[in-house]
């Protein structure tokens, strides 16, 4: 678990044992970068203050100064010609790295996503393949001001030809980041803004082995029902898993890490050994990745089932004011509320 | 060569010449017949310090002197409640006040002011309560005023994408014979997203009474103005479209006004659209959120104090007698009381009624809405009651 270990005095107590100092996500994201670069004279970021500045959550803080600004570039501020430049760049067997500012900011860039980067391969027939990262900061709960919040899975995993993954470790994020990279295909890699800052005492030194996209984890073993989620939701749902433990519920807890490829087996085996399952993330429910996850789950798994696939997510409103977004997002007593209607009778 | 001769032949050269080319323009090809100069001046247009400022009426020295100090104070106390946590973000235009404030003044009533999220002083210059100008700020609510009633669009975060909308907007008013006018806001940066140049384009082909102002200051967040354009000036920009371009001092309060008011009565009057690109600088960092020191230098912010709009007006003031020891405190006296207003009013927590968040999303609340609505008013009385 990622943020069981956080904090000034768990920093000072891992300094005294000579243990490495905690790493942020935004220092592993920034880590797979370096070492992918390092490794491959192709790869190539770019963005709007990737460079000097290092990006605005600084996760690409030092590129510039290490590999040049050829290699990490301040881009002109215009989202389209970004990705557009990238596809260019990967018919040119380049592999482009980009960041997209904020989650709202990535909009003006789908026209490229949607009609060249997700289709290019299908449409070359093979010939021409996009190994292009997008990267976003998505998702609420920091405060920020309109159109810093959307959680956008929804249009990306709507989009075939597109590979969508997000961590919610900080492990994770180094991993999925190297696997996004080495992947010959489009990655939309969603980055939850607001565990950016969660820390672990994962070692640049001893990276944690990269696997391939699309495996879900369980991070929590658990027997009474099974929490599926993914991103800025998981450690919503292994807080709720602890809370529920003093009432009698065992849940257990599947880390999609990836949507898209969805990883049926871990989650269908889960399920098939609880029998129930909810599905949580902050997007708007309504067309969310929710209602697909629950319609895989009850495709694969009805006779397993011992009562519906609930959902709890975002509402279905535009992102509301950082003042009120609490009421928005979907935290642990909504998680709980789910699990308790879970103790569903057939006719009830 | 043998098709060649056969077609010299047809047009009977005399033999043995030989046929001279004489490029001629495709058929199709039209000379454009605007007689405006679409150019930009080579320099910035300063009127402050120079022999042009004599013909400036004093009135309106004065107000804008006036309109500036109090939009300085408003830029701190906005910036100290930042720091209080009473503010999510505040994006100031210390040093930029000029160009924000002398534009907004160039409008009449009925025209719209098109912002960008920095916009907050051109906002509270067209008379915008300046708490209502700072709901999106502070996080209560997106827009806190209505757009109708103040002809001012919600300040726009997705950069540029209310250009388009200004030029819509001034379109319809044509249609329908109103002499309204749109002026629409975009920094440096914003230059160079795609909605910049279709917001262009379509003004200038539909010759909409649109009036674009650039706020040139130096910087898109960390990206200087040379890693943004090749362009000679962001005013050049214009010409290509068919539009004239301006270059203006945008410290230089009665330069912006001057051009911005040209601008606005040349759209009036039906002549179409204009880019002015007004040179000025950012004073502080881009929001409370950003750390400066790591793209510029101590150095250059200092140049930039030396040429505070602020200053270079007062001075000018003074220097002509219309502006002493007396005035300058009147001026600092009104900024003052706006500032403890504001002071008091945004230290008061807003109330909120966390059903609103389904109060807006369509003009009739769904079944869907309504369940959820009714899962939070649940919510609600249990926190309530707990
Ligand atoms: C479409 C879009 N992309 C990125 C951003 C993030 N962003 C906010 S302000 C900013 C810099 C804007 O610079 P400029 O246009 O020069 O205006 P200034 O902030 O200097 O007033 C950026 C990149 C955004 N708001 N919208």
């Amino acid at each position: 678990m990622t943020t069981a270990t956080t904090g000034p005095a768990a920093d000072r107590t891992a300094a005294k044992a000579g243990k490495p100092k905690p790493a942020t996500m935004a220092q592993a994201l920034q880590r797979a970068m370096r070492d992918a670069m390092a490794e491959d004279p192709t790869v190539h970021v770019m963005g709007e203050d990737v460079g000097t500045l290092g990006g605005v959550f600084r996760v690409t803080d030092g590129l510039a100064k290490e590999f040049g600004e050829d290699r990490c570039t301040d881009t002109p501020l215009a989202e389209a010609g970004i990705l557009g430049a990238a596809v260019g760049m990967a018919m040119y067997g380049l592999r482009p790295v980009v960041e997209m500012q904020f989650d709202a900011f990535a909009y003006p860039a789908f026209e490229q996503l949607i009609s060249h980067v997700a289709k290019m391969r299908n449409r070359t027939r093979g010939a021409m393949p996009m190994p292009i990262v997008i990267r976003v900061p998505y998702g609420g709960g920091i405060g920020g001001v309109e159109h810093h919040s959307d959680s956008s899975e929804a249009y990306y995993t709507a989009t075939p030809g597109l590979h969508v993954v997000t961590p919610a470790t900080v492990e994770d994020a180094y991993g999925l980041l190297r696997a996004a990279i080495a992947s010959d295909d489009p990655v939309v890699f969603l980055e939850p803004k607001r565990l950016y800052w969660s820390k672990s005492d994962w070692s640049p030194e001893a990276p944690t082995p990269v696997e391939p996209i699309g495996k879900a984890v369980v991070r929590r073993r658990g027997t009474g029902a099974t929490l599926i989620t993914y991103g800025p939701s998981v450690p919503v749902c292994l807080e709720a898993a602890e809370a529920a433990q003093a009432e009698g519920w065992d849940l257990e807890v599947v880390d999609l890490r990836s949507l898209v490829p969805f990883d049926d087996e871990t989650v269908c085996a889960s399920v098939r050994r609880t029998g129930r399952a909810v599905v949580v993330h902050e997007s708007a429910g309504f067309g969310g990745p929710g209602a697909e996850i629950a319609a895989r789950v009850t495709e694969r798994c009805f006779h397993h089932l011992e009562a519906p696939v609930l959902r709890v997510a975002g509402f279905d409103i535009p992102y509301p004011p950082p003042m009120l977004e609490r009421h928005h997002l979907p935290g642990v007593d909504r998680v709980l509320d789910a699990v308790a209607r879970l103790q569903w009778e057939a006719g009830s | 060569m043998d098709s060649l001769q056969q077609r010299s032949s047809t047009v009977q050269e005399p033999p043995g010449a030989v046929p001279a080319y004489r490029p001629t323009p495709p058929p199709a090809w039209q000379p454009r017949t605007d007689p405006a100069p679409l150019l930009p001046e080579t320099e910035p247009l300063r009127v402050l310090g120079t022999d042009a400022v004599a013909d400036a009426d004093p009135a309106l020295l004065l107000r804008l002197y006036a309109e500036l100090v109090r939009g300085r104070r408003y830029n701190t106390q906005a910036t100290a409640l930042t720091k209080q946590g009473r503010l999510a973000v505040y994006p100031s235009t210390t040093g930029q006040e000029a160009s924000e404030i002398a534009a907004a003044l160039a409008l009449e009533d009925r025209d719209w002011l098109f912002p960008s999220y920095r916009d907050t002083l051109a906002a509270v210059a067209r008379g915008l309560d300046p708490v209502q100008a700072l709901t999106l700020l502070r996080g209560d609510w997106h827009t806190g005023y209505d757009p109708r009633e103040h002809r001012i669009a919600p300040l726009c975060t997705p950069l540029a994408t209310q250009l388009p909308h200004a030029v819509g907007l001034a379109h319809a008013a044509r249609l329908k014979g109103d002499d309204v006018v749109a002026l629409a806001m975009v920094g440096d940066g914003g230059t160079s997203e795609g909605d910049f140049h279709e917001a262009l384009n379509f003004a200038a082909v539909w010759q909409a009474p649109v009036v674009f102002l650039v706020q040139n200051n130096g910087f898109a967040i960390s990206v200087p103005l040379a890693k943004q354009t090749a362009a000679p000036s962001l005013a050049h920009k214009a010409v290509g479209y068919g539009m004239p371009g301006r270059l203006v001092d945008g410290n230089d309060a009665v330069a912006v006004h001057q051009v911005l008011t040209e601008a606005v009565a040349r759209a009036r009057r039906g002549g179409g659209p204009t880019l002015v690109e007004a040179i000025t600088y950012r004073i502080d960092a881009h929001t409370n959120a950003d750390d400066a020191t790591r793209y510029r230098a101590a150095g250059e912010v200092e140049t930039w104090r030396a040429h505070d709009p602020i200053l270079i007006l007062e001075r000018e003031l003074t220097e002509r007698g219309l502006l002493d020891e007396d005035g300058k405190r009147a001026a600092a006296e009104a900024a003052e009381t706006m500032a403890a207003d504001l002071r008091e009013r945004m230290n008061a927590d807003p109330v909120l009624d966390p059903m609103d968040l389904f109060s807006h999303v369509y003009a009739e609340q769904t079944a869907q809405l309504r369940e959820q609505a009714a899962q939070l008013r649940a919510e609600l009385e249990a926190e309530g009651e707990a």
